[in-house]
């Protein structure tokens, strides 16, 4: 299907296809993992979890453990230095240092079946796991509580007696487990409301759900004698792992090194620490290397899943199709400790519309599972199927064409979001026109029990900081160096961008993700930041390279470096066609003429613009067993400029595929006591290839202004339209409104009457 | 002079307003100058002498990254936001 290309500006490198820097490693599992890494004399780590979702520590015996032959450590929340109570700024966001210490290895409280009490370093796994069940925890087991509404309730079990909601900086005088409450209002309701001819109300619940990533979390530690600590592990960034330890260890930066492994999967799981102090703390205390590597079991019950949420949505529209006004109240599971991602869900969940009367009010709630984490669009899926449930109901209600109901609604170059904030340039509409025009949309779907259903979504983008070296070969190629790990082919696309400013192909600049050591100071991979604002560096890195061989060209021929020029990978002089140097031939010259060359950049950019996605799915449900097969399946999304485009729709592939697993099947079936029951992959049903139709992409390019190539991210708002995708196409097959993920078939069978 | 919005739940300290009108060319002097009218913002906006690490702040729609040192124009608009990260 023809992509959309609204960009004017025309590239020779960015927006090509070239195989991956990393391809052939990958590919032939050459590529290093923390799975694969090992050191001489290495000790393996196990850690021991409450088998309690909430739990009192009243003491812990570790001397059976420490006794036993091989045992050759055992690290307690004793053995981390005593948090100091405030917040600490770690590059991307800010950790209650208290909270982030207590989830690394539990103090007073166990909060969650899975939180870490113990760890211990043995000869091997086996004897570290035998010492496990020699420690003697005395536990006084409290009540639990696991679901959001349930943990709002007065005379709830209380998570933190300390707690207090924080109202958007005034906090409450009462022990709670509403960590916070934020609201947004625009205009006046009431009046919207009163204008609306037609008002949808529902309300919606979504599941606790994992980002699923293939390589469990791992890490690998050693303290040296002189004191310097050494981390290698799988992490969407390694300098946020350096800050966390830092914190929680109480140790100073310059003496930790984090080398990021090769990352199987993260989807924003990896952008905290779990096992990388564990590693640290118990490689001090055995003088030795020290490796962990959880189990699945463990990455489930004490890794950060995606919040469940409970979600309350009203929207009235004129018959003519005009929103009027939208309410929402969204309240969010942050699990053991305070934190989900209430806020961008807020923030995202009216965005694709301009709405001119609206309130939108957010809750953050602790509750007796793992702390949640990061996932794709953090809390935009949520929010985003419950507003785009109630939009389809609209222009069902209206007899209006969804896209078309849409289209009329959309947001577009200056309309001011609920939350405050103007739209710059943006795509919103453009993907809609282009999903519209789809050979999908216009294709015929017929039969019994099946229907299409169609969804937007929007996220922000993050920028934060980046930075990137470059330094010019003799052969004139050149070794680039940065700090972002490659999740999704970015060594490619930022390698490209480089590539595109010194009229080089993409294989001649060979890039390199470097550990903290080797490169300044980078931010997570992330907030599909890393080709937008890591390509930026690259981009800036190579400009550094072209200022200083331009000088040096100058140098040699005695002439003034402003009057040098470069044009398609040949070095000039104004007013001078004679004097022509190629790339390579001046690379091969500066040893002789100054010495080597390096280009540099640091960026800390703004103006990352938001990205829009349409999605089209359609579906047939069995009505005898409930079960949804996706016949036909289109994401639309708006990319910027789409550097790789083959990654542009492998991110988008692999976002939808996720959406369509947490709409569909996953869920963490959680007992009362709140056991996770579910904990392999065998009974967590994530989707395979055998479960899906190819995925159909179609990008959509509305140059972001805010960026030299155009470039907006493209990794998290694919998995925010599917869930209502699917939801609005279920209605259309067969009759019933799903508001609950997952949309499993037991839950379709009971909607439509049949169980 | 800036235009800042207030968010929803701190409008008690403007009467009600969602926007107010101040001076300022940073962020800073907008944060002090609006403490100056409407007592208790500041309490609510900073945690010490930095922007509470719960807000990001936009300004002209862009989320900005210099904290408290960031410029605002005469005509600027600043939202406080919830901070927020991604996957």
């Amino acid at each position: 299907m023809a992509n959309k290309v609204l960009v004017r500006q025309e590239f020779k490198v960015v927006g090509t296809r070239p195989i991956r820097h990393d391809g052939t490693d990958k590919v032939t599992g050459r590529a290093l993992y923390g799975g694969d890494f090992s050191l001489p004399g290495m000790l393996y780590g196990k850690v021991l979890r409450s088998p309690h979702a909430h739990a009192r520590i009243l003491s812990i015996d570790t001397s059976a453990a420490e006794a036993l032959p091989g045992v050759r450590g055992v690290v307690t929340a004793k053995d981390l230095p005593r948090p100091e109570e405030g917040i600490a700024d770690v590059g991307e966001g800010a950790v209650n240092l208290r909270f982030l210490s207590d989830n690394i290895l539990a103090s007073n409280k166990a909060l969650y079946k899975g939180h870490a009490v113990a760890a211990v370093a043995a000869v091997d796994a086996h004897t570290a796991e035998a010492a496990l069940a020699l420690i003697k925890v005395d536990y006084q087991v409290l009540p639990a509580v696991v679901n959001v509404r349930e943990a709002m309730k007065e005379g709830a079990p209380i998570l933190h007696e300390s707690l207090r909601t924080d109202a958007q900086g005034q906090k409450g005088t009462t022990p709670t487990n509403i960590a916070s409450r934020i609201q947004f209002a625009k205009g006046t309701l009431e009046q919207g409301f009163a204008q609306a001819d037609v008002v949808v109300e529902r309300e919606f619940e979504t599941a606790t759900v994992h980002q699923g990533y293939i390589e469990p979390h791992n890490a690998t530690g050693l303290w040296s004698s002189d004191g310097q600590v050494t981390i290698w592990c799988s992490t969407q960034g390694a300098f946020t792992v350096r800050d966390l330890v830092s914190q929680i260890l109480r140790y100073p930066v310059s003496k930790i090194k984090v080398v990021p492994m090769e990352i199987g999967g993260g989807f924003g799981g990896k952008t905290v620490v779990y096992l990388e102090p564990l590693a640290a703390l118990l490689s001090r205390k055995t003088g030795k290397p020290v490796k962990l590597v959880m189990t699945r079991t463990e990455v489930f019950e004490g890794t950060g899943p995606t919040p469940a949420a409970s979600m309350k949505v009203k929207m009235g529209a004129t018959r003519e199709g005009k929103l009027t006004a939208a309410e929402a109240s969204f309240a969010f599971e942050a699990g053991a400790y305070p934190g989900s991602a209430v806020g961008a869900g807020c923030m995202c969940a009216f965005a694709p519309y301009d709405i001119e009367h609206g309130k939108i009010d957010g809750y953050d709630v602790v509750v007796n599972k793992p702390k949640a984490a990061a996932y794709r669009a953090p809390g935009a899926t949520q929010t985003g199927f419950a507003v785009e449930s109630v939009v389809d109901e609209l222009a069902e209600k209206l007899g209006l064409d969804p896209i078309a109901f849409r289209m009329k609604n959309s947001a577009r170059e200056g309309t001011r979001r609920i939350d405050g904030p103007i739209f710059g340039v943006i795509g919103a509409l453009d993907c809609l026109e282009a999903a519209r025009a789809s050979d999908h949309w216009s294709s015929r779907l017929e039969g019994p029990n099946r229907g299409r259903g169609v969804a937007s979504g929007f996220w922000f983008n993050i920028g934060l900081q980046s930075s990137c070296t470059i330094s010019v070969n003799a052969d004139g190629t050149v070794n680039l160096v940065e700090g972002s790990a490659d999740i999704g082919g970015t060594r490619a696309s930022i390698a490209m961008q480089a590539a595109e400013v010194l009229c080089l192909r993409a294989e001649e600049v060979k890039p390199t993700v470097a550990d903290t050591d080797s490169i300044g100071y980078t931010q997570v991979t992330g907030g599909s930041r890393t080709t937008f604002a890591t390509g930026w560096a690259a981009y800036e890195a190579a400009h550094d390279v072209l200022r200083q061989m331009k000088e040096r060209v100058a140098k040699i021929w005695e002439a003034n470096p402003a009057d040098v020029t470069y044009e398609e990978g040949v070095f000039g002089v104004k007013g001078d066609p004679k004097m022509q140097m190629a790339f390579r031939e001046l690379a091969g010259k500066l040893n002789h003429t100054g010495g080597p060359i390096v280009g540099r950049a640091t960026v800390d950019p703004k103006g990352q613009g938001g990205a829009f996605a349409t999605h089209i799915a359609d579906v047939e449900v069995d009505p005898e067993t409930g079960k949804v097969k996706v016949l036909r399946y289109t994401t639309v999304q708006d990319a910027g400029k789409a550097v790789h485009p083959s990654y542009v729709e492998g991110q988008m592939q692999g976002g939808a595929v996720q959406g369509i697993g947490w709409a569909l099947n996953e869920e963490y079936f959680m007992t009362p006591g709140g056991t996770m029951a579910n904990t392999s992959f065998l009974d967590y049903r994530m989707p395979t290839t055998l479960d899906l139709p190819m995925i159909e992409t179609v990008i959509v390019e509305v140059a972001n202004p805010g960026h030299p190539f155009g470039v907006r991210g493209v990794g998290e708002v694919p998995i925010v339209p599917p869930p209502a995708a699917l939801a609005n196409a279920i209605r259309r097959a067969v009759g019933v409104r799903m508001t609950r993920l997952p949309m499993s078939p037991g839950a379709i069978l009971k909607e439509m009457g049949t169980v | 002079m800036a235009i800042v919005y207030i968010p929803a739940l701190m409008r008690g300290l403007t009467g009600g307003a969602e926007k107010v009108t101040v001076p300022g060319s940073s962020l800073r002097q907008v944060i002090h100058n609006l403490e100056a009218v409407y007592p208790g913002m500041q309490a609510r906006l900073l945690q010490g002498d930095d922007l509470s690490p719960a807000l990001s702040v936009a300004v002209d729609g862009e989320v900005v990254r210099l904290g408290l040192l960031a410029p605002v124009g005469e005509q600027s608009e600043v939202h406080f936001l919830p901070a927020m990260s991604g996957g």
